[in-house]
């Protein structure tokens, strides 16, 4: 047997000082930070976002809506148009008691936010928030995941969020909470190969599965994909509506009939958790969308290398602008999500389901084929 | 670094995120006296019935042309990565495939699969 070597706490501090500086050491510390950013960014959004989906409706019909809370701290008093009711609600929410109603089956009901929460931050990973940027020496991309097939891995996860409103809405032995799921489900499975198809020919395009590659692609705004193509970004803009539940599409929770849909019978933390997840795939489809089709954190009239050099060569500088316009053009889909709500009629059950199966499913198909056609012309 | 790292530890960030947010509630809310009334399923006060209960076959049947129509997606994701290199070939070959899906496409909404009443 080998004698173990001499563990000499200087020695080994030296051995972890040089395996973090070296690339695959920078590499480790960049992943993590990324990491601490988008969980930063991911539970920044809904307490923000359903701030404005409580204050947009109320100026719509002419009322205040949330307005008091705010800081109040010594010097520091403000009311912040009732930013901070989000974090009253939530914390409220934490310190509230659960109950889980009888017959309920135990595993799949504490399971169901757990599905929620992570399939949503795991996606948030998947998207590219800068160009890739140089430091020390190391290439460090600018997402927290970046892998050849990302189109392929963010749709596998996002086929992960069905499972939330199927088990959360047959667990809770709810006859309202079943039929909410039923119809949910039913409608996401639905909607996701229309979704899927509507991405097909983006990738005949820009011919690259790598989201960082199509934003590269998309340099300039005529060169975007909702001009190349359309019709993809149509069929996209209506499954997203419909991927997450949300008004025109919304009957999972049908207030009016359905009490609240699949997650009825979740109260307190749990609630929170599910909403959470909600919101941060709402968040996540919009920066998709902004990403595939509105050129992600490209700025869209000056090239990158541009963009570098206008801001004293700093890469650094570039991505932060970079992940601005994203941030950005994610944030016109979140308001066009409250917009739509509050402007839209609730869909009837069959009307949803024959607009995903009979319409936009030939549409798709008939989509890729066109396309298919026309890149086969210009190219071949 | 192997690019399926991070996916691992994005797996291992989210499901404790997820944890924590579910267990607050278990452990931080209060617990107060069992009573039978309050832990019943609410559904509008009259007695429940619970959801253990018979569910229409539309529902699996959706499902099932799911799994259909999804998997013919992810080949045509195939199909579209190698769509250069391919040349016409590839694009009579998927023309012969998509005529294939329209052919069970069209069956299936003569049958009646996609119709909600």
């Amino acid at each position: 047997m080998m004698g173990l070597p001499e563990l000499n706490p200087t020695v080994v501090l030296n051995g972890v000082i040089n395996y973090l500086s070296s690339p695959a050491g920078i590499e480790l510390i960049a992943t993590f930070l990324k990491f601490l950013f988008v969980f930063v960014l991911v539970l920044q959004v809904p307490p923000i976002m359903v701030w404005a989906e409580r204050r947009a409706p109320a100026f719509m019909q002419r009322r205040k809506g949330p307005n008091r809370v705010g800081i109040d701290i010594g010097p520091l008093k403000s009311r912040l148009y009732g930013l901070f009711q989000s974090l009253a609600d939530t914390v409220k929410l934490i310190w509230k008691q659960e109950v889980m109603p009888d017959g309920a089956n135990k595993v799949m009901y504490h399971l169901a936010p757990v599905f929620a929460v992570f399939a949503a931050i795991m996606i948030a990973c998947a998207i590219p928030f800068g160009n890739d940027i140089t430091a020390f020496g190391t290439k460090i991309p600018l997402s927290v995941i970046r892998l050849d097939v990302g189109f392929l891995f963010i749709f596998a996860i996002s086929s992960l969020g069905v499972y939330t409103v199927t088990l959360a809405g047959w667990s809770s032995n709810n006859k309202y909470s079943l039929l909410g799921a039923l119809r949910a489900s039913a409608q996401m499975i639905s909607y996701e190969i229309p979704l899927g198809l509507s991405l097909l020919p983006i990738v005949l395009i820009y011919g690259t599965l790598d989201l960082n590659e199509i934003v590269i692609e998309q340099t300039y705004f005529w060169q975007w994909g909702f001009i190349k193509a359309p019709v993809s970004f149509l069929i996209f803009l209506i499954c997203m509506f419909a991927e997450t539940n949300r008004a025109p599409f919304d009957l999972a929770e049908g207030e009016s009939e359905l009490v609240a849909g699949f997650h009825t019978e979740y109260n307190s933390a749990k609630f929170a958790a599910i909403f959470l997840g909600e919101y941060v795939s709402m968040f996540v489809l919009s920066c998709l969308a902004s990403t595939i089709f509105f050129g992600g954190w490209q700025v869209g009239f000056i090239s990158h290398e541009q963009l570098v050099n206008l801001l004293f060569g700093s890469e650094a500088l570039a991505a932060f602008v970079g992940f601005n316009a994203l941030l950005l053009k994610a944030a016109f889909f979140m308001w066009f999500y409250v917009w739509v709500r509050w402007t839209l009629p609730r869909f009837r059950y069959d009307q949803l389901m024959s607009l995903g199966w009979k319409f936009m499913l030939p549409l798709g198909l008939a989509n890729i084929l066109v396309t298919a056609l026309v890149v086969a012309f210009l190219k071949f | 670094m192997n690019p399926y790292v991070p996916v691992i530890l994005a797996l291992v960030v989210g499901v404790t995120l997820g944890l924590i947010l579910s267990g607050m509630a278990t452990f931080i809310g209060p617990k107060k006296v069992y009573k039978k009334v309050k832990y019943e399923p609410y559904e509008c006060g009259v007695p429940t019935v619970g959801s253990r209960d018979k569910m229409s076959v539309k529902f699996y049947l959706t499902a099932i042309l799911f799994i259909l129509f999804d998997i013919e997606t992810v080949f045509l994701y195939l199909w579209a990565t190698t769509f250069k290199q391919l040349g016409w070939f590839g694009v009579v070959e998927i023309l012969v495939f998509l005529l294939i899906l329209v052919a069970g496409y069209v069956y299936v909404v003569k049958r009646g699969a996609l119709e909600w009443d």
